[in-house]
């Protein structure tokens, strides 16, 4: 029996090598001494591997081909996702420089480590942009999420960081769990792991087959959890809370703009014969997702946890640009991750930076009067929550338009009119950050809390908030921000990015 | 030149946000009487029966056919002179009595510049899209002007007033992409340009929804009876500049929505809800009059009366005549030039009796004649006393809604008399009687006077020829009701 490698296009799958090989190197950077030199040699390196990654991605653009035996389909609309997730990780690791987690470690966590995680998250990321193969799919979206557990869990001195890396373990698993079973009926309905081909199968067969809608369902909601799609959501503001801020700015952007990448690529390829089956479920699921997130918002007092629930809601909207089921969706889809990433990164990085000013940790009084005291972050945070709830002048605001142009285009009328009610009752919980920042004077600090509790070493002493500034994070920060506006003005750059992602998966929708 | 006029005050609020504080208020009263230069000179070069002039029209997402489409004509190019005019007013008053007396100077008349250049967008717009992005930005610098600067409960006042007029106007989102995709659908090309959509209009089922959309987005920023709960709230707590002008210049984005594009874009819906938005006009008449004659703060006094005049603009819209559109035209001219100057007295009776408590005023006439004078003045167009612009304004409207709705113009006329009881009852009950302990008679400033006294001489020029509104605004109100006076003979030929 002779056995015919398949044959590899190494330029095709050359980010993906770089990130590999980026993770070695970072991994190894890491032993150097803990303090600052570990911090600027293992950074530098981490650069340098998304710099290539992202140079190797832009080198690619505007090719359509598969690779390695079809398990990857390399297109624009992977390579925008695997764009905006190397961006975001970027984006976040000075953001962690400072963190308590990883920069005054209590065990044997440190910049490499932390690094190197990130790094193989981005890695998962890459993979499941491009994957066309259920296997794939789902080693993928496990490479993506084992290093979030741990970096989730990585400020051992807190307990709800520890909290929150477990239940996003559990919750995850289960995930995953029931993804995997739900793969395997799609298989057993179709008989093929290739999305082509089990598009093409299911399109002989009939779509009433109940292992086909079964598998249709347990993928939906696996899906569902890892996008914290409501009433899958509810491990979403607990492990946002808990997590180190670094990682949930990370987690909250890269992982949805991932996750949407292959949820098209699942439903609107593989699935797209059975398209009046998922359709009318996924539009369910938005119009819920979209009431859930936007109410349980409401009166939340942690900025995290807000922000948590926020992006509930905008999975939501999301959500709604896939429903449509056309490449209009697809664009707009694109267009509102990298909007949501613009708006939702500065608002974690002013978190991070409020949290290690003041000792009101990630609690809403960490940003009143901020206006007076730091009129840049002040500004940073408000437009970033103008442009969450998507008022004119910000890219959030286009980021909607063609979300529900594309929805009504598709024939959902009413879950344009939903996101127009969500939008209304998000008013109410982001003016309420703006209005703390602008119109309340700062908050005095009250008595500290005591008896901290004594896990892995935490004291009063060691975890106060260090005061520490960091110009890098001010300066990429107010730059992300002057992004946000400009494509709220000028939106034609991103719409030829969006549109050309689109139109990979157009030409197949036909 | 359209450019220029609407974005020269936000250029002028950006520099001001470099400069000093006290500097930035005079760059931003620059900007804003550059502005009124660039309005008149507008208003002179207007040529009556020429369509849509100084147009500009620039492709900006292609792929929605939304275009940056600016124009101006009849309808509205008295609202962008009193815009502009009104905002000079608005900065002058600010920046002569040195407010904000707390050092946020440059955020303050940056929010007031963004404001102004949001709202000269609102009117000058000539794509449904845009129209609704300006409309929705107007609100942000309101948001922070009131919240930030305002009295009591501002924080709660200030959400309460975003939340309640964003509802209509993200409804209106909607409304506006529906109407685009749905034409589209009919013709293959995706536009929101206005002139387009007024060519290519929706079957009567979608009209109906959207228009009821866009409806409720106009109602609530007018705002109308019931949808007004956010108003009280609002007026008690802003700052007095400020909300001189929202209550003056915002709320006729509203009334002009309805010129602009509801009536042509959906005119079988507008033939449809006629009724039913003539009872809400009237109710608001009533209820704004009654109520407005009940309150002890001034403030509200002004706000509620404000409610009930908008009544009257909306009936005069609904008559769908020309003569009574006309009319509202007019007096939505005559009440934004009559509002200002009401909320400017009030500010200067607070300073002087320290209250908003009309119950503790009283006999400021005594010492101040000047200023019982043009307070005079200023009630006497409130009232629409003939011989005032007010009154050929409200004139019209009656007559208009007589020919089309007898019943609601008896009902609506009732407005007319107890306008009467409410405004002389703020002035007596200021001006005259005794003056409370612990005041005293004081004569207006000279920077009080040299803001209020211009737009008091306004009122009387307009008085004495208010033609030049209703000569200018023929041509492009009857435009706007072709397509409603079409749909209308059409029913009549069915109904014979």
């Amino acid at each position: 029996m002779t056995f015919d490698a398949p044959h590899i296009d190494y330029a095709g799958i050359s980010p993906v090598i770089a990130l590999t090989a980026g993770i070695v190197v970072v991994l190894l950077a890491g032993l150097v001494r803990p303090g600052r030199t570990q911090r600027i040699v293992v950074s530098f390196c981490t650069f340098a591997t998304l710099a290539a990654a992202a140079g190797l991605c832009i080198w690619q653009w505007g090719e359509e081909k598969d690779l390695i035996a079809a398990a990857l389909r390399l297109d624009d609309l992977a390579l925008a996702v695997s764009l905006i997730a190397i961006a975001t990780a970027a984006f976040c690791v000075p953001l962690s420089w400072r963190e308590d987690s990883v920069d005054r470690p209590a065990g044997p966590t440190g910049h490499g480590e932390f690094q190197a995680l990130l790094l193989s998250s981005v890695l998962g990321m890459v993979l499941l942009a491009h994957a066309q193969n259920l296997i794939i799919f789902f080693v993928a979206l496990e490479l993506l999420s084992i290093p979030l557990y741990v970096m989730c869990g990585s400020a051992l001195r807190r307990r709800e960081s520890i909290e929150s890396g477990l239940k996003y373990l559990i919750v995850g698993s289960l995930g995953s769990a029931t993804l995997l079973y739900g793969l395997a009926f799609v298989y057993g309905a179709s008989g093929s792991t290739d999305f082509a081909a089990i598009a093409s199968n299911l399109s002989e067969g009939a779509f009433d087959d109940p292992i086909l809608l079964i598998g249709i369902a347990l993928a939906a909601t696996g899906l569902a959890f890892k996008l914290s799609v409501a009433p899958f959501h509810q491990w979403t503001p607990d492990v946002y809370q808990g997590a180190p801020t670094p990682v949930t700015a990370f987690m909250a952007v890269a992982t949805k703009a991932a996750v949407f990448a292959v949820l098209v690529r699942f439903f609107e390829v593989a699935l797209a014969p059975a398209v009046d089956d998922w359709q009318p479920a996924l539009a369910a699921l938005a119009a819920v997702t979209i009431v859930v997130g936007n109410v349980g918002a409401l009166g939340q007092d942690s900025l995290k946890r807000l922000l948590g629930y926020s992006g509930v809601a905008q999975a939501g909207y999301m959500l709604v640009a896939v429903v449509a089921a056309n490449e209009a969706g697809v664009s707009a889809l694109i267009f509102y991750l990298v909007a949501y990433a613009l708006a939702n990164l500065p608002a974690f990085a002013v978190i991070a930076l409020r949290e290690r000013e003041t000792p009101f940790g990630d609690d809403i009084r960490a940003v009143e009067g901020l206006g007076r005291e730091r009129p840049a972050l002040a500004v940073v945070l408000t437009i970033s929550m103008l442009a969450l709830a998507g008022l004119p002048g910000t890219a959030g605001f286009m980021g909607k338009l063609f979300v529900i142009q594309a929805g009504v285009d598709g024939g959902y009328t009413w879950l344009a009119v939903m996101i127009a009610v969500g939008t209304m009752i998000s008013l109410a919980y982001y003016l309420r950050v703006a209005a703390a920042v602008w119109m309340r004077p700062g908050a005095e600090p009250g008595p500290q809390p005591t008896a901290m509790p004594a896990i892995a070493g935490a004291s009063q002493e060691a975890d106060a908030p260090t005061g520490a500034r960091c110009r890098v994070v001010i300066g990429l920060t107010l730059l992300v921000t002057a992004a946000s506006v400009f494509f709220g003005v000028i939106p034609a750059p991103l719409v030829d990015f969006a549109e050309q992602a689109g139109a990979a998966i157009g030409s197949l929708l036909g | 030149m359209l450019n220029v006029l609407l974005w020269a005050p936000l250029a002028a609020g950006a520099i001001a946000l470099a400069l000093p504080r006290v500097a930035a208020r005079w760059v931003v009263l620059l900007g804003a009487v550059a502005t009124l230069g660039l309005a008149i000179g507008l208003v002179a070069d207007y040529d009556a029966g020429a369509g849509l002039q100084h147009v500009v029209d620039e492709s900006w997402i292609p792929d929605l056919g939304v275009s940056y489409a600016l124009g101006v004509d009849g309808i509205s190019l008295f609202l962008v002179l009193i815009t502009a005019l009104l905002w000079v007013a608005g900065v002058a008053y600010a920046a002569l009595r040195e407010y904000p007396s707390d050092g946020r100077d440059r955020f303050f008349y940056f929010m007031l510049a963004l404001g102004e250049s949001a709202t000269l967008g609102a009117f000058l717009a000539q794509d449904l899209l845009l129209f609704v992005l300006f409309f929705d930005l107007m609100l942000i610098p309101f948001f922070f002007l009131i919240g930030a600067f305002g009295g009591e409960n501002r924080i709660a006042a200030t959400t309460k007033m975003i939340v309640y007029t964003l509802v209509g106007s993200l409804l209106m989102l909607v409304g506006a992409i529906a109407t685009a995709i749905l034409v589209s659908q009919q013709t293959g090309e995706l536009s929101f340009s206005l002139p387009y959509l007024r060519e290519n209009l929706l079957s009567t089922g979608s009209q109906e929804w959207i228009f009821c959309f866009f409806a409720a987005a106009f109602l609530v920023k007018m705002p109308a009876f019931p949808i007004h709960g956010w108003m009280p709230d609002a007026y008690r707590a802003a700052p007095l500049p400020v909300l001189a002008l929202l209550s003056g210049v915002l709320s006729k984005v509203g009334a002009y929505g309805f010129l602009r594009v509801a009536f042509p874009l959906f005119p079988e819906a507008t033939v449809t809800f006629q009724e039913t938005i003539m009872v809400i006009g009237v109710a608001s008449i009533l209820y704004g009059s009654v109520m407005a004659f009940t309150q002890t703060n001034v403030r509200l006094i002004a706000g509620y009366s404000s409610v009930a005049q908008l009544g009257f603009i909306t009936i005069g819209l609904m008559a769908l005549t020309g003569d009574g559109a006309d009319g509202a035209v007019l007096q939505m001219v005559n009440h934004a030039l009559v509002v200002v100057p009401v909320f400017l007295i009030i500010a200067a009776l607070y300073d002087r009796f320290g209250t908003d408590d009309l119950t503790k005023m009283g006999g400021m006439a005594t010492r101040a004649p000047v200023f019982a004078a043009l307070f005079l003045v200023v009630t006497m167009a409130t009232l629409a006393i003939p011989g005032s612009s007010n009154f050929i304004g409200e004139f019209y409207i009656l007559n208009a809604v007589f020919q089309t709705k007898i019943v609601y113009a008896i009902v609506a006329s009732t407005g007319v008399v107890l306008a009467a009881f409410y405004a002389l009852r703020l002035y007596q009950r200021s001006m005259h009687n005794r003056l409370p302990e612990g005041s005293t008679s004081r004569e207006l400033s000279l920077r009080e006077g040299l803001v209020i006294a211009p737009l008091v001489a306004c009122i009387v020029a307009l008085a004495f020829y208010p033609g030049l509104v209703l000569e200018k605004g023929e041509d492009a109100v009857a435009g706007s009701l072709v397509a409603v006076e079409e749909v209308q003979s059409d029913t009549e030929l069915a109904q014979r």
